[in-house]
């Protein structure tokens, strides 16, 4: 479980989050809903150790992060797809999946044999280099790089961004599933409010670095102003 | 008996190889910094002088020939990890121009500490390879224990390099680390190790280049012993294009056989200026290098 109290983040004079407080529990999906500035990727970058917070604590399972260094809090178990998916070009699939799966105490080929099963299509195209999968494929090699080291937390930035509609679908449904059978902890941001909406738990909504809901996802989802005014959701 | 190697075509390439590959060994020194990094270490020939100095100099009379080489390369870790410490990391996301000033004058002052302590008087010491010419039918042939020493050592060298780069979790992690730093700690790589291992791994490189340079009986060790021969490891560097360990050494290779023939056949005196000629036409083709996949970046 990760629990967050009172974290204020801030870029020089600009205030990312304001005493923003919440829990994500183990073997569910919370969603982190708002829009461009609200605050959402700095949430995760700070979880991450990327970004040092102005007060505040992040734990997770009892043991604090905050001052620890992005490479010890993946150790941790910590595993975060950021935005954009951060697959290396320059790699083959393969070498991206070795890279993820090196800080783990997991064996090797097991573990790639798991992710190919999990991913055919990685596994078909092992050798060929990152930089020429297509999005979707991108994105399934990043989660698998991030499922390789067996999280017990798994942070997803937008990562339906630049996918089609069936390839969301998709994705969201390994989410959805990984999260049932794996008991992860898994905090989603996502733009696409109404698809996050639908595998989550739970929701916070930002808006402006403040936290406005937080609540369980089909109440936010149910919730007309929140609908209309802060996920952009028009019937 | 083939009167071909004896040929002077054949000695030119032999000679030409055999300065090639120690502009190719400090083309792959200051890729390895570059990759790692993104700082052109101009004192990339100083720091393995001064760890030359410290391991030959001091302890070649007493220690032998291979000790020797042992604490050379010792001090050439040393030096690289401290300096990546202690001066380059202070660089790092600072302007372009930066770097390159600190390194510059890291140089000037490396070669002046060591101009004030051991002179400028070339140095020699014992090496155990002969410098004098193979005979093939009463005839030479431009290749010596020596050269044979230069050139198997320098591929044993690339061959570690490139086997560490390929094959091994450490060079999945240092390639990581400098195409990727950010997703490389969020995938709990040690980033910050990485970098001074870069900076310690091309000092190895350097100072075994500079061991062998200083090795010959005719050059001698001086603080300045580096000085020409960067200037060549740099264009190769950069002709083979700076994200390239396979093309810095064909590169060199390549730039010291055409230099040897221009030597040869033209004039030794217009050896710099084909070498320059060289880099710029490279860069007007090519300005990454000639090596270079146009996709490759750092992300």
């Amino acid at each position: 479980m990760i629990a967050v109290e009172d974290l204020s983040v801030s870029y020089g004079a600009v205030r990312a989050l304001r005493d923003f407080s919440f829990k994500a529990e183990t073997g569910k999906i919370t969603a982190v809903l708002g829009s461009n500035g609200a605050g959402k990727t700095t949430l995760l970058r700070t979880i991450s150790g990327l970004i040092d917070p102005l007060r505040g604590t992040i734990m997770l399972d009892e043991v604090p992060l905050v001052k620890e260094k992005p490479e010890d809090i993946a150790r941790r178990g910590v595993g975060h797809v950021p935005e954009g998916r951060g697959v290396i070009g320059e790699f083959t699939v393969e070498e991206n999946l070795r890279l993820g799966a090196m800080m783990a105490k997991v064996n090797l080929a097991d573990g790639l044999a798991e992710q190919y099963d999990r991913f055919p299509v990685l596994g078909e195209r092992r050798k060929q280099h990152a930089a020429k999968l297509s999005g979707g494929e991108r994105q399934m090699l990043a989660m698998a790089r991030a499922l390789i080291a067996k999280p017990s937390v798994l942070l997803l930035d937008e990562p339906s961004l630049g996918l089609a509609p069936q390839a969301t679908a998709q994705l969201m449904h390994t989410i959805h599933d990984l999260c049932a059978t794996k008991d992860l902890t898994v905090i989603l941001v996502e733009q696409n409010a109404s698809t996050a909406l639908r595998i989550s738990d739970h929701a916070v909504v930002l808006h402006l670095g403040r936290v406005v809901a937080n609540d369980v996802a089909s109440s936010v989802a149910a919730d007309e102003d929140l609908r209309r005014y802060y996920l952009g959701i028009v019937e | 008996m083939d009167p071909f190697l004896t040929s002077r075509i054949m000695s030119d390439v032999l000679s030409g190889v055999t300065n090639g590959v120690i502009y190719g060994l400090v083309a792959l020194s200051l890729v390895l910094v570059w990759r790692s990094t993104r700082i052109l270490n101009f004192a990339q020939g100083a720091m393995p002088m001064l760890a030359t100095y410290l391991g030959m100099v001091i302890f070649s009379s007493h220690l032998g020939y291979w000790a020797s080489v042992a604490i050379s390369m010792v001090a050439g870790f040393a030096i690289g990890g401290v300096t990546e410490r202690v001066l380059v990391r202070h660089l790092y996301g600072k302007p372009e121009l930066n770097p390159i000033v600190v390194m510059v004058g890291f140089l000037i002052v490396l070669e002046g500490v060591a101009a004030a302590i051991w002179s400028t008087q070339p140095r020699s010491f014992p090496n155990p390879f002969s410098t004098i010419d193979w005979q093939l039918g009463g005839k030479p042939i431009a290749l010596s224990d020596f050269s044979v020493y230069k050139i198997v050592t320098a591929v044993i060298v690339m061959t570690v390099v490139a086997v560490l780069f390929r094959y091994t979790k450490l060079g999945l992690q240092l390639r990581a680390s400098a195409l990727a730093p950010e997703v490389s700690r969020l995938l709990g790589v040690r980033v910050s190790r990485m970098l001074t291992l870069g900076w310690v791994l091309s000092m190895g490189v350097g100072t075994i280049t500079t061991v062998l340079v200083a090795s010959n009986f005719f050059t001698g060790l001086t603080p300045q012993v580096m000085d020409g021969v960067f200037a060549f490891g740099f264009i190769a560097a950069a002709v083979g294009g700076l994200d390239s360990p396979v093309g810095a050494i064909i590169s060199g290779l390549c730039i010291g056989v055409i230099l040897q023939f221009v030597g040869d056949y033209l004039n030794s005196n217009a050896i710099l200026l084909v070498a320059l000629a060289i880099l710029i036409v490279s860069l007007m083709i090519r300005p990454n290098g000639l090596f270079t996949k146009s996709s490759a970046r750092r992300v």
